[in-house]
């Protein structure tokens, strides 16, 4: 259950020819759908050689319960994420645009559903 | 408990106003039930405290499919068979569930096998006692497996994150494995003489061992208080003990099955039972690598990891091989 945002990690690429091979294999994000109609959801990370391995080890790791019917994987090293440090000029212009929300209006109740 | 005698910075607790203003809001984050995630600003005594943590439980689940692997290919009927591989794999995802918890701290899944193999770092104590027969089968998912869910469902709350949701999937399915054990046990002590027997045996050898589990009395630690303040950890270990105490013996008295504990008496007016301490000694025997089992567990862990080298290296070099095909061709 790691997030995207993985710490230092040097040890995932495979060595040039000649260099000692890195041992450690690639991390990769686990997204799954559910059974109902849900879009793909973050479950997890896990290592695996290549996507093709990360698929099945995905299936071992993430749905030995029926968790799911498709899975994406992906090399985390290929995601860009935000940073908590943005999080002001990011999110914070939102906050003032209250009238974005429904709640805002006041419709009479005679008005109906609405 | 899967983590046993985690030290933090043994400092004891700030307070708010001796923080800076970075660990101040840190802390102030964590009060008011907010979580911590894997980019956002941390002080490292609760990084290096983490990722002890989490580190060792996970290194617990590992080693802990040992004991129960054991058993498998002498599994009383197939359908015993079928469910102990899927309880045994179950532990090798929560051991993956954790593992990458840890990574978002910064430290590396083959750091952390390197520090289990070199004995850096440890694993729970009950995984150094033997499984000698089928009824310890029972005994383990009954008593151990309902041991680590008093701690672990408390830990769905803590602070980190990532540590909390692999407590919530890790918690789902360990239900199951405690379920399954009292199964086991169900059916021995409904047996033959000879199946009962060998169910109180089990029951006697793991008792002990089990409330060990959950460390040493820590009301008096600093290094709890300091785990407690962060929400890394959530209940004292005598108040964990207890409320598996609580709930277990009634469990034995329906299976017709005497826990190995004279003093065991329940307490109208403190509303629990009264129990022995387990052997400390032992415990911190047992905690140096000195267990029944400690070197068989040790050499296990280490025969798969160098038996596995060409594995890891093998599918590699094969990756390796089939992207530099790839880039050729387009």
């Amino acid at each position: 259950m790691s997030s995207p945002e993985s710490g230092s990690y040097d040890a995932t690429e495979a060595a040039p020819h000649g260099k000692p091979r890195a041992t450690e294999w690639p991390l990769w994000e686990v997204f799954i759908r559910g059974q109902h109609g849900l879009s793909h959801r973050h479950v997890g990370s896990l290592h695996a050689a290549d996507a093709e391995s990360a698929i099945k080890n995905a299936r071992d790791v993430y749905t030995r319960r029926n968790e799911g019917l498709s899975i994406w994987v992906v090399e985390a090293s290929a995601i860009a994420a935000s940073s908590p440090e943005e999080k002001g000029p990011l999110y914070e212009p939102s906050n003032d645009k209250v009238y974005r929300h429904p709640t805002f209006f006041d419709i009479p109740d005679e008005v109906g559903a609405m | 408990m899967y983590a046993q005698m985690i030290k933090s910075t043994g400092k004891g607790v700030k307070s708010l106003d001796e923080m800076d203003p970075e660990e101040r809001a840190f802390q102030e984050r964590i009060n008011a039930g907010g979580k911590i995630e894997p980019k956002d600003w941390m002080p490292e005594g609760y990084r290096k405290t983490l990722i002890r943590q989490i580190g060792q439980h996970a290194h617990s689940e590992i080693v802990g499919q040992l004991p129960e692997g054991n058993w498998i290919t002498r599994a009383p009927t197939l359908e015993r068979k079928a469910i102990l591989l899927a309880k045994v794999q179950d532990e090798a995802g929560h051991g993956l569930y954790l593992y990458c918890a840890a990574e978002t701290l910064g430290v590396s899944r083959d750091q952390l096998t390197r520090d289990l193999l070199t004995g850096r770092m440890k694993y729970s104590s009950i995984f150094n006692y033997p499984t000698l027969t089928w009824a310890d089968m029972g005994a383990v998912g009954w008593l151990v497996d309902g041991a680590a869910i008093m701690n672990q469902v408390p830990l769905q709350r803590t602070s980190y994150g990532p540590y909390a949701r692999a407590m919530v999937r890790i918690c789902k399915e360990e239900s199951f494995h405690q379920r399954q054990g009292f199964d086991i046990m169900m059916k021995m002590v409904n047996g033959t003489e000879a199946q009962r027997r060998m169910a109180q045996d089990a029951l006697n050898r793991f008792w002990y061992p089990s409330l060990m589990m959950f460390g040493p009395s820590d009301a008096e630690s600093v290094h709890s208080a300091q785990s407690m303040a962060w929400k890394i950890k959530m209940n004292t270990n005598d108040e964990l003990r207890q409320k598996f105490v609580d709930q277990t013996v009634p469990q034995a008295e329906y299976l017709g099955l005497t826990v190995p504990d004279e003093h065991l008496k329940w307490n109208e007016t403190r509303g629990h039972y009264d129990f022995s301490e387990p052997d400390w000694d032992e415990f911190f025997d047992v905690l140096q690598g000195n267990g029944p089992c400690s070197t068989d567990r040790m050499e296990a862990r280490n025969m798969a990891w160098d038996e596995g080298r060409w594995v890891r290296e093998g599918l590699l070099a094969h990756a390796e091989k089939k992207r530099a095909r790839k880039m050729a061709a387009e």
